[in-house]
């Protein structure tokens, strides 16, 4: 036990020794977390939008003004002529184009029917979609204003109270993302890396022979990452409580296992590539196109599962995160129990086996 | 010149010779590109929807009707307050409508009435999008039976403005249009940044480099002859990435593929750059490949592939300045879709250039072959 | 000096507070088999290094092949071989794309590296491994043919940075064969080694001690003025009377 722990501090030394990985690996929580908080959302806010108005009357300057005075639009410049439209569009920066014909306000007052026309550059037909919401509902406002209807009969007030997460932070979803992202690369990449750069160079083969027994030296490969990585969630724990006041309403310890676990999972998993793969660049691609991007676009963190087509529904489910996520955000955001948690916790645990014993086969084979 | 051919053929005997390598340089990338198309779609369907009806009358069923068949909503069942709540909690109804008692009644007595929806609004923007449908569905319903109670007629209806709209250079409004040109420039930016840095460290790592330089070899020619496979390798994967998403996707190519690849070469001039950067300071493959990491995550965030750039912080909207990859996603999306030319696309092309230029520069005169 | 194919003054390298060559100077003559011997860690290497132009002297003088080490390191490169003590060649390329791509790297013609490579091949009897990969080769085995490639392009000198390393005494014994045969055809070799029995080999060694040249001379003088039978004994005498 004692050679273990002097392998353990070896490594150690070799993880702290290396500065510029150490910073980035403190540093990299940090500026995602700061990313995803502040600077990465789904609102949209500031589209630029071109006007080519033709009445040029009170009516339709009154109706620019209310759609470019609120945040979601910014007015970029005024069309002369349709000719002009697609050229804006092609330049790249102009999201929606709002077309008002001749004798806005006559129309609106003579045959009580004025048309208004939006144009939007569906090329990303999400931001095209919400644009044109919002435009509708300034242009609804508008309209009350104008005709000074202010009590419709009948009318349906629908009462929307957002469940969990009243102010719709997408911070809540990006610190358990983001958290499950570190502790991926830390504890699959990076194992997967230090064992294969062994095997690379040769010098795990000295580590073989050495009295220790092989699981007990790729422990002592691990046990470093694992440290490292439990730091790193606790350091993102802290930044979204203190920073964006992400509740923990759930047991702090129940948490803190929950993050155990996954590291060990995430852990196995490299060890796993790591006895699969010959090389560094082999291991860093199957990690990165294998494990990272999947991480990020599969398991609900950016893109919901539900619209996904079913094949990829399925697919989810064998990755890691997907359940490491739904934990972290019921223990987080809904204070569960153990008890909510079991299935997920079970599923990693079984996982983290599963992967420890196909890894173990490998090894043995090349041993023998 | 002859010794960059001698370091070119070297190097592709190596690239094509490491049998791990090649899948990942032309199988992986591939599935990547198929299954992130599917994966990343952000239009919400099907969210499951528990529905409370305490009210039972002809109008809270006909809205019911209504929400189902939007194409939005699933139901997952119809059940009393307590139980829908623990739905919600168990994550199997992502929302709750309640249709309070009497709500026919007071509708028609009182001229008004309430109904209520809970959202689990732990992704926030799902939640947002999920309430946006249902409010508007609420909405167009609202309006028809009014119509109906009332027995207006579209032409008594007091002064309004009728809007129409249209959504140009992507009608059917396919999220894969708008995705997968993006997810071509990540395969690309990865081949570019990645491989290239890592094959030089790796020469570090082996101590093969020395050997290399103790030749007369010139560093600039050794640098092109190591940059250059990549350079053709991800302009080839480029090609191959566009052909499959025409098969698989029908992607509309509204420009001209020529502008892609002219930006795409100068766009790889900058990622080679940023890999050769960063291998002149890391000594081994770990570091090489950490780094670049941590720099590509952001700029691939930070590119207004997943997010718009416009709702960033301005801040944060200066740095994308500063961000290769913003630039060739847009210029991809731009020409792809919207068919921009020359006019539209060369002042990013300038930026890309500059950027190619200060890059590579600094990578080289960083690049010792003394230590 | 034209004589001379490596010549230092005061030659010194520093890392920081560390002072890993003194200060030492020495000549080789062309054509001459040259020892450079110490304990590991005694400065070897960097001086070696220094001399490939792989590294920046702190402070002193030299030429090698009649050019300067600060100015001209392009030009000594043309006329040098270097082996280092890690195995250099790359191991997923066959022996004769080896061959090719070093050959290539030096500048000769296409003619050169074809007949150069079957020279090659027939003098270290590998024309039946022609085409394997090096890393399928036995340790001794790509030790010479590492050799023989950095002596592809006819160096007036060549480095070698503790060649036999890890190899077995037939095939050192072979390795040597291969250096005196360059050395009759009046390259210079200059040898780092740890192995004091291939000392005995070399026309002149000098022995370092923490950065400075402690001795050199011929083998035979040395142990006359150490009053030792073997290199090891005047090895060792050297080594302690540092501590």
């Amino acid at each position: 036990m004692k050679q273990f722990f002097e392998f353990v501090k070896k490594e150690c030394f070799h993880i702290f020794r290396d500065r510029r990985t150490l910073i980035i690996l403190f540093g990299m929580p940090v500026v995602l977390i700061v990313l995803f908080g502040f600077a990465i959302t789904n609102e949209i806010r500031h589209a630029r939008v071109a006007v080519l108005d033709y009445s040029q009357d009170a009516l339709s300057h009154g109706l620019v003004n209310k759609i470019t005075a609120s945040t979601y639009f910014d007015l970029a410049e005024n069309l002369r002529s349709e000719k002009d439209i697609l050229p804006a569009f092609r330049k790249g920066d102009i999201r929606m184009v709002i077309v008002i014909p001749n004798g806005f306000s006559r129309d609106f007052i003579r045959e009580r029917k004025a048309s208004i026309q939006l144009l939007t550059d569906a090329s990303d037909p999400n931001t095209a979609t919400t644009l044109i919401n919002y435009a509708n509902a300034i242009i609804g406002r508008y309209q009350q204003e104008q005709t000074n209807l202010q009590h419709l009969p009948l009318t349906i007030h629908p009462e929307v109270r957002m469940v969990y997460n009243p102010m719709l932070k997408s911070v809540f979803l990006f610190v358990p993302g983001v958290m499950t992202l570190i502790l991926m690369l830390v504890c699959a990449m990076m194992t997967s890396i230090t064992i294969t750069r062994e095997k690379e160079l040769g010098t795990m083969e000295i580590l073989l022979v050495s009295p220790l027994r092989p699981m007990l030296i790729i422990a002592g490969k691990v046990v470093p990452y694992v440290l490292l990585s439990f730091f790193i969630s606790i350091i993102i724990l802290c930044l979204g409580s203190w920073i964006f006041g992400m509740p923990v309403k759930g047991s702090i310890l129940l948490l803190l296992s929950a993050c155990g676990l996954f590291c060990l999972t995430a852990l196995s998993l490299g060890i796993l590539i790591s006895s699969l793969t010959n090389s560094q660049q082999t291991a860093m691609m199957v990690s990165m196109m294998g494990l990272l991007l999947p991480t990020i676009l599969l398991s609900g963190f950016v893109y919901p599962i539900e619209s996904m087509p079913v094949p990829l529904q399925i697919v989810s489910n064998i990755l890691p995160a997907k359940w490491f996520i739904i934990i972290l955000k019921d223990i987080m955001l809904k204070g569960s129990g153990l008890r909510q948690i079991a299935l997920p916790m079970g599923i990693l645990g079984g996982m983290t086996c599963f992967f420890l014993i196909v890894s173990l086969r490998k090894f043995k084979i090349r041993l023998s | 010149m002859r010794t960059i051919f001698f370091i070119l053929q070297k190097e592709f005997l190596q690239i094509f010779r490491n049998k791990s390598m090649l899948p990942i340089i032309f199988v992986v990338p591939v599935v990547q590109l198929l299954v992130l198309a599917f994966a990343t779609n952000y239009e919400i369907r099907n969210l499951s929807i528990d529905i409370v009806d305490h009210d039972g009358g002809n109008w809270s069923q006909q809205l019911k009707g209504k929400l189902l068949s939007s194409g939005y909503f699933t139901l997952n069942r119809q059940t009393t307050d307590k139980a829908a709540f623990d739905d919600l909690e168990a994550n199997t109804a992502d929302l709750i409508l309640t249709i309070p008692r009497h709500f026919e009644r007071d509708l028609v007595r009182g001229n008004e009435a309430k109904v209520q929806l809970l959202v689990n609004a732990i992704n926030g923007s799902k939640a947002g999008l999920a309430a946006g449908y249902a409010q508007s569905i609420l909405g167009d319903f609202n309006r028809r039976i009014r119509m109906e109670w009332l027995a207006l007629d579209e032409d008594d209806a007091p002064s309004h403005f009728d809007t129409s709209f249209r959504y140009w250079f992507n009608p059917g409004l396919n999220y894969k249009f708008f995705m997968v040109p993006g997810i071509l420039v990540v395969l690309v930016t990865l081949i570019g940044a990645f491989l290239s840095g890592m094959n030089i460290v790796k020469e570090k790592e082996m101590g093969t480099i020395e050997q290399l330089n103790v030749t007369p070899i010139r560093k600039f020619h050794f640098i092109i002859g190591k940059l250059l496979p990549f350079w053709i390798i991800a302009l080839f994967e480029l090609a191959f990435g566009l052909m499959v998403g025409k098969l698989v996707f029908n992607l509309p190519f509204a420009g001209s593929l020529g502008w892609i690849f002219l930006f795409a070469a100068v766009y790889l001039l900058v990622m080679l750059g940023l890999g050769l950067l960063i291998s002149t300071f890391t000594e081994t493959q770990q570091q090489a490949m950490f780094i670049t990491w941590f720099f590509l995550i952001i700029c691939i965030l930070m590119s207004g592939l997943f997010t718009p750039i416009e709702s960033m912080p301005g801040w944060a909207q200066h740095i994308t300045q500063f961000n290769p990859v913003a630039y060739f996603v847009k210029v991809i999306r731009m020409v792809m879709l919207k068919g921009s030319g020359w006019v539209d696309i060369r002042q990013y092309l300038f930026i890309m250039i500059a950027f190619a230029a200060v890059l590579n520069a600094v990578a080289v005169w960083n690049y010792r072959k003394t230590a | 000096m034209t004589q001379s194919a490596i010549t230092t003054t005061a030659l010194t390298k520093r890392f920081g507070n560390f002072i890993a060559t003194n200060a030492i100077t020495f000549d080789v003559a062309q054509g001459e088999i040259f020892g450079f011997l110490g304990a590991n860690g005694a400065g070897k290497t960097t001086a070696m290094r220094m001399l490939c132009g792989l590294l920046r002297p702190s402070s002193g003088e030299a030429r090698v092949a009649g050019f300067d080490i600060y100015t001209q390191t392009e030009k000594i490169k043309q006329r040098i071989g270097y082996m280092s003590q890690k195995f250099s060649l790359y191991e997923d390329l066959t022996v004769k794309e080896n061959i090719r791509f070093y050959g290539g790297i030096y500048g000769l013609s296409n003619r050169q590296i074809r007949d150069k490579t079957a020279d090659l091949l027939q003098r270290l009897s590998l024309e039946q491994e022609g085409n394997m990969l090096v890393k399928a080769l036995p340790l001794g085995w790509k030790q010479k043919l590492a050799f023989s490639i950095a002596v592809i392009h006819d160096p007036s000198i060549v480095f070698l940075d503790e060649p036999t390393g890890g190899v077995d005494p037939i095939t050192r014994r072979q390795f040597w064969d291969l250096i005196y045969e360059s050395a009759a055809k009046g390259v210079t070799i200059f040898v780092t080694t740890h192995y004091m029995d291939e000392a005995e080999y070399c026309n002149r060694i000098s022995i370092m001690v923490d950065g400075k040249i402690k001795a050199l001379d011929t083998p035979a003088a040395l142990k006359k003025q150490y009053g030792a039978d073997t290199m090891n004994e005047v090895f060792l005498q050297l080594a302690r009377a540092k501590s």
